[in-house]
């Protein structure tokens, strides 16, 4: 039973965005007794309305509001609109994310103090250890169901695996499973066991996969104490004279302007929209942008360094049957700067079904270079290679000067250039995702370019000092008290991992933090 | 382990969305005015508002920017057909075919005294395409194929995909582990 909660009552916790920051935060304060209101720009689509379908899903529930993108990424030239893959629904990028769920290795955390200064990058620690998170990771893999923790079993391998697999061992690398992904092997928390249906990627039909559309927020509703509005796009939040937010101003499925008042607001609209929410938001107290005082807000972008090597044998793989994403190489994810770069990559079995492969093995490629490598699908295996990118300052998300929006506000436009660091590391990655598949009898192999970001990370960093970064160590304004972000652009640094069990761990973090604030009346 | 059956499932004639038809190197079709018809008349498509020679150059075209031996022209022509009826909703989109396969045809004739659609070597059509691969036709027709051929759920046997499987159960007992050379 969900609960509705006037426009104009003050008390609740407003939310923006329902996906894996915005819709795990939203339902634990729900859980927590706290009145709670979480705003999504996009529908919402239950399970019954996902298909098997690359571009039909792709075409439902992505964001595609207008986006621009400048610098040397590839993905500017490949594709100028859509510099990111996003979710624009309940349940955001969790309806459509594979599942891979690793911790944050403990230097992580401490970039600046453990690589030194790194020309071109905008380092910095993060204000938190991974032992402040640990306890968070621990619920959010017992919340998230995610394999090899709390007793659940890893899921069985597939076609796509079993190569990638053989190839490590050839090599000699020690650390390749089936990974931890927030998956359920075995039936888990009301939801079914995976059927290895292979379309993770367009929300899975049997919901053994984790996401906040069914697995959190139904909980939260439950309580009676969580309200989520579809179709709601805040266009601006809002603030009294002494600088605390008030609440937002959002567009609702009619495109009539709606206010929700608010005691505290917290944004989880993913990397791109929550900065551009925070500078559409500039008044004459906050001229540069709502929490802006430092100038970081949008800067500091990051989308992890990736790539992919898809390989073709001579005899059939068939990968796209089973999981999109069960295989992980985790050996070359440490810290190792005798490889020419500081960071770390992992490699992870990825397969995109025909439609999709068409268009992502090598954007803007024609004739029988093209087609035979395309004639070869049944007989490919695939990997996605993942490692920590660089934040450089003028990698960044920032207001478009002319561009407006169907609300008339000015649209994002991502700028990003690759630093060489990046460069160094795709490069190593590309060579040994290779030899993995010859050392199995690759007749060819692929290294394929980056496809539009769906790790978008930075842009309101966390830092001890105001002066470095927009939040604190809870993801709170430094500059706003009772204004929180919330999802992964609190990211000080990237990792190697994929983001959103940290993400999820943050936002189960933050929750115990805002409810103890409200308890005690600071907020 | 289990492997997807490549050979062509259905043959009836009809107008496209239907229908099947033999391979070819240079696309061979019967052009009518009004009327594309496939070589062996198992498939046709009916022209309005470009010229029909326009939308024969478009599926050779097509062809020749993403040749697949294995496909029948029918999955070319299905994935140009549509030009026609935007050409007739849309005046600068019927401007810009006519034009850009007029170009097309004028350097054709230049190098080899023919029109596109009828120079014999897929490599000297190709080396014509490089010539225009940076125009608005050769970039509208490529981007629209990528999806328009490659998400032709037709097409997918004969790459060896199986495209939907929730309905079936997924793969857990369909062999998504069943590799045996590795
Ligand atoms: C295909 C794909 C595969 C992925 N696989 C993995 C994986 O295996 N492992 C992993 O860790 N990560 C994966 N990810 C990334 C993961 O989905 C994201 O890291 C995560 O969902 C980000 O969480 P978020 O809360 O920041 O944003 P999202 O989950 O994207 O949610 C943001 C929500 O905010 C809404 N919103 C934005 N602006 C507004 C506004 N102004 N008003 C109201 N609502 C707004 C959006 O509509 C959206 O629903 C994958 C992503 C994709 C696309
Ligand atoms: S492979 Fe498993 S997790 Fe992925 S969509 Fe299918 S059932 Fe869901």
């Amino acid at each position: 039973m969900s609960a509705p909660y006037d426009l104009n009552d003050d008390s609740v916790v407003v939310v923006i965005g329902s996906g894996a920051g915005g819709g795990t935060l939203g339902t634990e304060l729900a859980l927590k007794g706290i009145d709670t209101v979480v705003l999504e720009a996009g529908g919402r689509h239950e399970i019954e309305d996902f298909s098997n379908d690359e571009w039909g899903m792709f075409g439902q529930i992505s964001w595609l509001d207008m986006r621009t993108t400048s610098g040397n990424w590839r993905v500017a030239r490949d594709f100028p609109n859509l510099p990111a893959w996003i979710v624009k629904a309940v349940g955001g990028s969790t309806v459509h994310w594979a599942g891979a769920s690793l911790r944050f290795q403990e230097h992580e955390f401490k970039d600046l103090s453990v690589y030194g200064e790194v020309a071109g990058a905008n380092l910095l620690d993060w204000p938190i250890a991974l032992s402040d998170l640990e306890p968070y990771y621990d619920k959010a893999e017992d919340r998230m169901g995610v394999t090899r923790t709390h007793d659940i079993p890893g899921l069985p391998g597939n076609n796509n695996f079993k190569v990638m697999k053989a190839g490590a061992d050839k090599l000699g690398y020690r650390r390749c499973s089936t990974g931890r992904m927030a998956i359920n092997s075995r039936p888990r928390h009301d939801r079914a066991a995976c059927q290895q249906i292979g379309f993770c990627f367009q929300g899975c039909k049997s919901a053994a996969k984790w996401s906040t559309l069914y697995a959190e927020i139904p909980k939260g509703e439950a309580t009676g104490k969580l309200e989520v509005r579809a179709q709601a796009q805040v266009l601006r939040i809002e603030h009294d004279d002494t600088g605390k937010v008030t609440g937002v101003v959002y567009a609702d499925a009619e495109g009539n302007q709606q206010r929700q008042k608010a005691r505290i607001v917290c944004v989880a609209g993913n990397s791109i929209e929550s900065p551009r929410l925070l500078l559409n938001s500039a008044s004459s107290l906050f001229p540069d942008g709502l929490a802006n005082s430092s100038g970081q807000v949008g800067k500091n972008y990051m989308r992890h360094m990736t790539g992919s090597v898809y390989a073709i044998f001579d005899r059939p793989v068939n990968m796209y049957r089973g999981t999109t994403m069960a295989g992980i190489i985790e050996d070359e994810a440490g810290y190792d700067p005798s490889r020419g770069f500081v960071g770390g990559y992992e490699m992870e079995t990825l397969s995109l079904g025909l439609p999709f492969m068409a268009a992502f093995l090598d954007p803007g490629a024609w004739g029988r270079e093209f087609t035979s490598a395309m004639e070869g699908y049944d007989r490919m295996a695939g990997m996605w290679l993942v490692g920590e990118d660089m934040p450089q300052e003028s990698n960044a998300v920032a207001l478009h000067p002319t561009e407006r929006d169907q609300y008339g506000l000015p649209v994002p436009n991502v700028h990003f250039d690759d630093h060489p660091n990046d460069i160094a590391m795709r490069d190593h990655a590309y060579r040994q995702g290779a030899a993995i598949y010859d050392a199995v009898g690759a007749v060819r192999t692929f290294p394929t370019p980056p496809y539009p970001s769906t790790h978008n990370l930075g842009t309101n960093r966390m830092s001890e000092r105001s002066r470095d970064g927009v939040v604190n160590r809870w993801g709170q304004a430094h500059d706003v008290a009772n204004l929180f972000v919330s999802d992964g652009s609190q990211f000080t640094t990237g990792g190697a991992e994929n983001p959103t069990l940290t993400i999820v761990a943050l936002a189960l973090r933050q929750a115990d933090y805002i409810a103890e604030q409200m308890q005690s009346g600071v907020l | 382990m289990r492997v997807v059956d490549r050979r062509t499932q259905v043959s009836r004639r009809g107008f496209l969305k239907g229908g099947s038809a033999a391979t070819a190197g240079l696309v061979v079709l019967s052009v009518s005015s009004g009327m594309i018809t496939g070589p062996t008349g198992a498939w046709a498509i009916s022209v309005v508002n470009l010229q029909t020679a326009t939308m024969q150059t478009l599926i050779q075209m097509a062809r020749d920017i993403y040749p697949h031996d294995r496909l029948a022209d029918r999955f070319y022509a299905a994935a140009v057909a549509g030009y026609d009826e935007q050409a007739g909703s849309d005046p600068a989109v019927k401007e810009m075919i006519e034009s850009g396969v007029a170009d097309l045809d004028g350097l054709a004739e230049a190098r080899h005294a023919r029109r596109y659609a009828e120079v014999g070597w897929e490599a000297e059509r190709v080396a014509l395409l490089r010539e225009i691969e940076e125009g608005a036709l050769f970039r509208t027709l490529r981007s629209g194929l990528v999806v328009g051929l490659y998400n032709n759920p037709e097409v997918w046997p004969k790459f060896g995909y199986e495209g939907a499987s929730a309905e079936q159960g997924g793969y857990l007992e369909r062999g998504f582990d069943d590799i045996d050379w590795v």
